[in-house]
């Protein structure tokens, strides 16, 4: 058998696995009859109804799906981005000096063990109940693995390579662009894997306590009048959402990390 | 050129204090070839790496072209380690590779890039310009490196061990390299190496370390007809003499004849 296609079989067979468990979760729901186990065709009929039968120049966009999705999408995008925006240029600095790490450390172990959950109370005090709360929850939450992630990257940096650049007397700016940041990434790309499905968590969070908008909202409501589909429906886009961003981040890393798989594999 | 006075250098302090290299003079003429030999452990890498600026020396005084080197990379060097694998950098292309060091002295992108260009044909790499390291066998790594190396036109090139890594066929061709390097752009080289046969075969002089801590046992003027050739100068007596005698002087045993302290 050729490598296309094993390619092909393991991809199918991913999907196969997949649409099985669907089938035994359609036939489970439908003998079960439960009110709060609904079969997923019901689910996938309530997610088509609520969100994705709305005119074609809305890219078939429900007013809801728009008020709600995007919403919830942009402040993961905010947070998240403020969270690397931060996380990164600290995390290298961090990483590169020894005394600044040695003073920080105790800190940052403080800071990234505080359950997030627990601190929603002390956002809404801090942000009161709006956008502001929700995306700098979000942004609190996910820049500790970044920034852990991202110091331990900067700091392990091969001796070599920085002896490589005193010798060649590199100047600051191109150590710092063409030995520290690219030394750093793949380390970096673990944290923000790791941050972007936090990032979903903290915003459903934000989006239960009090938001006016949002996925989290919707589910909320719809748990309060006891509209099971519905939540279902809450929780199996969540899932979506999650593996398409993951797996648009690991297109981007697939491609920014091409040297680092490609090294990897030749000396392993 | 370069002379090296009194060289010592001792790692860590106190009780764990360990005298790597001890009281080690030489000197290079102007576009001459000095190869530092000796057992592993005698401090051979230590010296180079003083002489780098990498490490300051605990003792002693480096002098680059009549300018005093102290813990600072002194001018117009360059350096080929021996680990390629590490000391190139992997997300960086060849002819990246190559060009990185040049943004010092050279302005233009397109500029340095020809001038990357140009050092990979010199080393025989013209077809790899846009592949990375890690796509080349070791051999073709180390001939990166050295392109890097010589892109910047050094006047003294540090080579720690560079052929440690690769095989005998491999390293023979490196050898000859070297030794083209040399005579086509007059380059000083030192070059540490723990192989007997290549410390006379590429040494216009022969530096015997014996350790630890690292002495200078003997200096050795190679008299050998140029150019050299891999099969037919090592099959000459005064090849095997001079190897024999290497080889005794590194295992500490008396030498035949008095050739030693030149």
């Amino acid at each position: 058998m050729n490598q296309t296609t094993a390619k092909a079989t393991r991809w199918f067979g991913r999907w196969l696995v997949l649409a099985a468990g669907i089938l035994a979760w359609q036939q489970w729901a439908e003998w079960r009859r439960s009110a709060f186990f609904p079969p997923p065709s019901a689910i996938g009929a309530q997610m088509y109804h609520l969100w994705f039968s709305g005119p074609v120049s809305h890219l078939a966009l429900t007013s809801s799906a728009i008020g709600n999705i995007l919403p919830s999408l942009a402040r993961v995008a905010v947070g998240l981005g403020i969270a690397v925006a931060v996380g990164a240029p600290v995390g290298i600095a961090i990483g590169r000096s020894a005394a600044v790490s040695g003073y920080l450390d105790p800190l940052l172990h403080f800071g990234r063990s505080l359950p997030a959950v627990a601190l929603v109370t002390v956002f809404i005090v801090l942000f009161k109940l709006g956008d502001q709360m929700e995306v700098a929850y979000i942004a609190f939450g996910t820049i500790w693995p970044i920034l852990v992630n991202t110091i331990d990257g900067a700091r392990t940096v091969d001796p070599l390579q920085v002896e490589t650049a005193r010798v060649f007397r590199l100047s600051a700016g191109q150590r710092l662009t063409k030995l520290i940041v690219p030394a750093t990434m793949p380390k970096f790309f673990a944290g923000l894997r790791i941050s972007l499905s936090l990032s979903l968590v903290l915003m459903v969070i934000a989006e239960l306590t009090g938001s006016t908008d949002g996925i989290g909202y919707l589910m909320n409501n719809a748990s309060n009048s006891y509209e099971m589909t519905e939540v279902w429906a809450g929780i199996v886009l969540l899932g979506i959402l999650g593996y398409a961003l993951n797996a648009a981040l690991l297109g981007v890393e697939h491609h920014v990390l091409a040297w680092h798989r490609g090294a990897r594999r030749l000396t392993n | 050129m370069l002379e090296v006075t009194d060289l010592t250098h001792a790692y860590g302090r106190g009780s764990s204090r360990h005298l790597a290299v001890d009281g080690i003079s030489l000197k290079a003429d102007q576009g001459e070839l000095v190869s530092i030999v000796g057992p592993s452990g005698c401090g051979k890498s230590t010296v180079l790496r003083c002489i780098a600026g990498l490490l300051h020396p605990t003792r002693g005084t480096i002098t680059v072209n009549g300018v005093a080197v102290h813990g600072t990379v002194p001018d117009g060097l360059a350096v080929v380690f021996q680990d390629y694998s590490r000391s190139l950098y992997p997300w960086l292309s060849v002819r990246d590779n190559v060009a990185l060091p040049l943004r010092r002295t050279q302005r233009g992108r397109a500029q340095r890039r020809r001038d990357a260009q140009q050092a990979l044909a010199v080393v025989g790499l013209n077809d790899t310009a846009h592949r990375y390291p890690w796509q080349l066998s070791g051999g073709m790594q180390q001939r990166v490196a050295i392109a890097r190396a010589i892109a910047c036109d050094p006047v003294l090139l540090l080579m720690d061990e560079p052929f440690g890594s690769v095989d005998a066929q491999t390293r023979e061709d490196l050898e000859d390299l070297v030794l083209r390097l040399r005579r086509d752009r007059g380059i000083t080289i030192l070059l540490v190496t723990h192989d007997i046969d290549e410390s006379v075969y590429t040494g216009d002089r022969v530096i015997v370390l014996t350790g630890a801590p690292g002495r200078v046992r003997a200096d050795l003027t190679v008299q050998l007809p140029e150019p050299r050739d891999q099969i037919t100068t090592k099959e000459l007596p005064a090849f095997v003499q001079l190897r024999t005698e290497v080889s005794r002087l590194i295992r500490g045993q008396p030498t035949r004849a008095g050739t030693s302290g030149g």
